[in-house]
């Protein structure tokens, strides 16, 4: 991957704000049927196909993304819906299998922006529940216990989605439309929670930066008195954007370096994170310092809470070692200021940690708070088994 | 009765300082002392110690107090015996008011304080900081055994009391040469200190202590100087050099003295070295190796004999601090790197943090041993101080790796084992080291990787300490301030009212994540460390 200079993502960037702008607009025409010439529709889709993979692509160069997660997965499942609207085809399976087909590009053009492939997933299921619907299957038989459905399956999964629906197309974008109001939600969801977790006089110590988390910490700011622990997070000091900006409400802020984590830890009550992936075990792919942070939490019994919104659950598991880690370039690490010694010297700078669900004490997301235990279940719900490979 | 009247004080020469403690309990009561009598009881005094030979008490008592120092334990519980003996026939005398006139007998004046304080002692025993008088706290047992169990609170540990910073103020003025008015300046805090260190100095960098230094400075030699302020700017970092240079610096400081007329040798030059001291320790708080170096200067300046011409005296401290840093730093380290290197093997992958000269010392010679090993390097802002070990290693030729300390969790599976320097040595096990060790002591615990803390004995300390918070040192705030891509978030940090920058330096990691320690004694679990204070103390 080449290391793009800042200057050019910003020009690209502004491309791309102008092309949600068309989206926009666009998109008053989309949503009454309208019959377009099929040439010019395929044409534009894929062009916005393309930009979107051009824009994954060039996510990766760096510190947090250009953009949040909460932007990917609202950017991704738009497109999907365009996709189920302007695209050509004539029953579910077809169409499952246009999405899976954008869908497994999109994820081979940025693999460690997991929302991607999880907006996908979402959209399949909807795909496959309005079908059953459509056919007149209760709900209630699809959703049996996982395990007799692998004793009894035969059965229902297998019609191909081959029958055609006049009204799937509208209905499929109608559910579509729901996810992407899920979506918009979920930050207020989970910092309507906040109260219920921070009490007066707190410590809360965090690392790096997560939206969620400041949502939440400022949401609970409005009627509780706490001190928050920035832990900076070098190389990328995210820590200092967050601090900055937890002050502007006022709230007690001290920011440490990374090596002083343990040193303050037995002072602190809460530690609250945000997680870039929930993986399907329960663990987290956190930003890197995570898990020193969880070690040093659980040495000292204190309570450990992911803020993270659904749409970050991933049905993968951190059992690839190689392809788990992300690295960028080492000059965060050791600038090319050192000299000679760079040759003789291997710098590393990986991104992500992997954190084990039994330093985990509570997940809070949009549905709810659960324990690490709970997140195969709600893996289920979210998710079909045969969709875990795209 | 005031609070600070009752505070023990900062012992500067034992002749000041007895008039100092002497003059608190005349305020008690109200009477003040005019300068023309104080100076007279001062002189007094003087000729009163020249005469007593055998009393050796009084030096020792005023060492302890020192603030650079950890109280000898042994010798003011045999003074404290021999000092009620003597006044007690003239315990008699009625104990008048004071306002006190050199016609009083100096045996009286002795008694009278003893009263004095005895009386005082009782009336402090409630109060908190009843610790601080280790006068109090004597042990009237044989003096070997027992030690006292509670020790003066050094002052760098108590910005917050308005008192103790008004008292540090004063002593500070006091040390003066003779009639000349300049003095150790004090050095003020910089920026908002985090609620939690608020009893802790911060300095800027920005600001060094010699700004309200006179020139030229007479009371404080231009060694000591440029000394404070290569510590003060980082220039001299790392307990080791620290060390060497203070002794080196002290060596000078002998050399250009000269003993004044009617003095000894063997009081003047403590006193001497006193400001100084207290010169060093604004600029930077004195690590525990420095204090130990300086208690053994002392003890070493107050053996000399009387009788000992001043080049011969001169002679034998400067060969005494040879000696010194030839045995305890020096030899100490080959010793530490032979034990060491039997526990390097083919095909180890080293993890070391920071840069720790002993640490570095180890590996050059386990790599020119012929061992094959190759070293991971971890590293942390601010102070990025792993980079100098990394350019010591790559030029001997040794194979590294380098990562920052969040990406520890990635890199230790690779790891077979850690080597880390320590700072000092604490009397219950705890290790305190550079901010960050005990986090990767931490993290090898979980992934199961052996550490192995090497140091030498002159860092072991009497202290006892359980987390980092209560005794520490808090470095420049500013350095946490960085730029990228050209923008600094934390430019403006002071005037934003609720951000608070926190730049520790030390910590302390619990004895149950380090598997060994390696000393020059040999290789001893982190909880011998009391085992061998005793076998030196006896040896002392």
């Amino acid at each position: 991957e080449i290391h793009e200079p800042e200057e050019v993502s910003v020009w690209f960037r502004e491309g791309s704000s102008c092309c949600q702008e068309t989206l926009a607009r666009n998109q008053r025409f989309t949503e009454t049927p309208v019959n377009m010439p099929g040439a010019d529709k395929e044409t534009d889709l894929s062009e916005r196909i393309e930009s979107f993979l051009s824009e994954l692509k060039r996510c990766g160069s760096g510190a947090g993304s250009l953009r949040g997660s909460a932007e990917t997965a609202r950017e991704t499942t738009a497109l999907l819906r365009r996709i189920t609207a302007q695209a050509r085809w004539g029953n579910a399976g077809e169409l499952m299998e246009i999405i899976r087909k954008e869908g497994r590009r999109m994820t081979a053009a940025q693999p460690s922006e997991t929302t991607v492939g999880n907006m996908i997933r979402r959209v399949l299921k909807i795909i496959r529940e309005e079908y059953a619907r459509s056919r007149g299957s209760s709900e209630e038989t699809d959703q049996q216990e996982s395990l007799h459905k692998l004793l009894t399956s035969g059965g229902s999964s297998e019609d191909n989605f081959r029958q055609h629906f006049t009204h799937l197309k509208a209905n499929v974008i109608e559910a579509i439309n729901e996810l992407l109001t899920e979506l918009e939600g979920t930050t207020d969801n989970i910092s309507m929670q906040a109260l219920e977790h921070i009490h007066s006089n707190e410590v809360i110590m965090t690392i790096g930066r997560s939206r969620t988390v400041e949502a939440f910490l400022k949401d609970a700011a409005r009627k509780r008195k706490f001190h928050v622990i920035v832990a900076e997070c070098a190389p990328f000091c995210q820590g200092h954007e967050m601090a900055t900006s937890l002050c502007k409400e006022d709230i007690e802020t001290t920011v440490i370096p990374d090596a002083a984590i343990f040193a303050v830890m037995s002072r602190v009550n809460k530690v609250i994170i945000g997680t870039q992936t929930v993986l399907a075990n329960g663990g987290l792919r956190a930003v890197n310092g995570t898990h020193t942070l969880a070690l040093a939490a659980k040495h000292h019994s204190t309570p450990l809470i992911v803020c993270a919104p659904m749409f970050k659950l991933s049905p993968q598991f951190p059992n690839e070692e190689d392809t788990f880690h992300k690295f960028v370039s080492p000059h965060e690490v050791l600038p090319f200021t050192e000299g000679e010694i760079l040759s003789k010297v291997n710098a590393h700078c990986p991104v992500f940690d992997y954190v084990p669900p039994e330093l985990i004490t509570l997940f809070i997301s949009n549905i709810g708070g659960n324990a690490p235990s709970y997140i195969y279940r709600l893996m289920s719900e979210l998710y079909h088994p045969e969709d875990h490979e795209l | 009765m005031a609070d600070s009247d009752g505070r023990q004080v900062d012992g500067v020469n034992h002749a000041t300082g007895k008039i100092y403690r002497l003059k608190l309990f005349f305020n008690n009561e109200g009477k003040e002392l005019t300068k023309e009598e104080k100076q007279r009881l001062r002189k007094e005094k003087k000729q009163h110690k020249k005469n007593k030979k055998d009393d050796k008490g009084p030096p020792e008592k005023e060492k302890e107090k020192e603030k650079a120092s950890v109280p000898a334990p042994s010798k003011p519980a045999t003074q404290s015996p021999a000092h009620k003996a003597a006044p007690a026939p003239v315990h008699a005398s009625e104990s008048a008011a004071a306002a006190e006139k050199p016609a009083k007998s100096k045996a009286e004046l002795r008694a009278e304080r003893r009263a004095r304080q005895d009386s005082e002692r009782t009336s402090k025993h409630g109060k908190k900081e009843g610790g601080q008088q280790s006068a109090s706290s004597k042990p009237k047992a044989t003096p070997n055994e027992l030690q006292p169990v509670v020790k003066r609170l050094p002052e760098h540990v108590q910005v917050d009391d308005p008192a103790a910073l008004k008292k540090l103020a004063k002593k500070l003025e006091r040390q003066q040469v003779r009639q000349i008015h300049s003095h150790v300046p004090l050095r003020s805090d910089y920026g908002y200190k985090v609620s939690l260190f608020s009893h802790l100095h911060q300095y800027s960098r920005k600001s060094p202590p010699t700004l309200q230094i006179s020139i030229p400075a007479t009371v404080i030699h231009p060694s000591i100087v440029r000394l404070g302020l290569q510590y003060s700017q980082g220039i001299i970092a790392g307990s080791n050099a620290r060390s060497v240079a203070l002794l080196h610096t002290f060596k000078q400081v002998i050399q250009d003295y000269s003993t004044p007329p009617n003095e000894e040798l063997s009081r003047d030059l403590v006193n001497k070295l006193s400001p100084y001291i207290s010169f060093l320790s604004q600029c930077r708080p004195l690590s525990a190796s420095m204090g130990n170096a300086i208690k053994y200067i002392k003890k070493e300046i107050s053996n000399i004999p009387s009788q000992c011409k001043e080049e011969e005296a001169k002679g034998k401290l400067q060969a005494c601090i040879d000696s010194y840093i030839n045995e305890k730093i020096i030899l100490a380290s080959e010793a530490i790197s032979k034990y060491a290197i039997e526990k390097i093997s083919d095909g180890d992958v080293i993890l070391v943090y920071g840069c720790s000269s002993l640490v570095n010392h180890i590996l050059c010679k386990a790599f020119e041993k012929q061992r094959k090993f190759r070293v991971i390097v971890v590293d942390s802002r601010p102070r990025l101080e792993g980079r100098e070990a990394l350019r010591r290693l790559v030029k001997k030729g040794i194979r590294c790796t380098y990562v920052l300390i969040s990406a520890l969790s990635y890199i230790l599976p690779e790891v077979s084992k850690v080597f880390l320097g320590a700072h000092a040595l604490l009397a219950n096990g705890y290790v305190m080291s550079r901010v960050g060790t005990s986090q990767i002591a931490l993290v090898a615990k979980a992934y199961n990787v052996p550490v192995l803390v090497c140091c030498e004995t002159y860092k072991f300390c009497e202290r006892v300490q359980t987390d980092s918070f209560v005794s520490n040192e808090l470095d420049d705030p500013d350095d946490l301030i960085v730029t990228r891509n050209g923008k600094s978030h934390l430019e403006n940090w002071q005037t934003v009212k609720s951000l608070g920058l926190l730049n520790l330096v030390y910590d302390v990691t619990p004895p149950d994540f380090v598997d060994l320690v390696i000393t020059d004694l040999g290789m001893i679990p982190c909880t011998s460390v009391p085992v061998v204070l005793r076998v030196k103390n006896v040896d002392q």
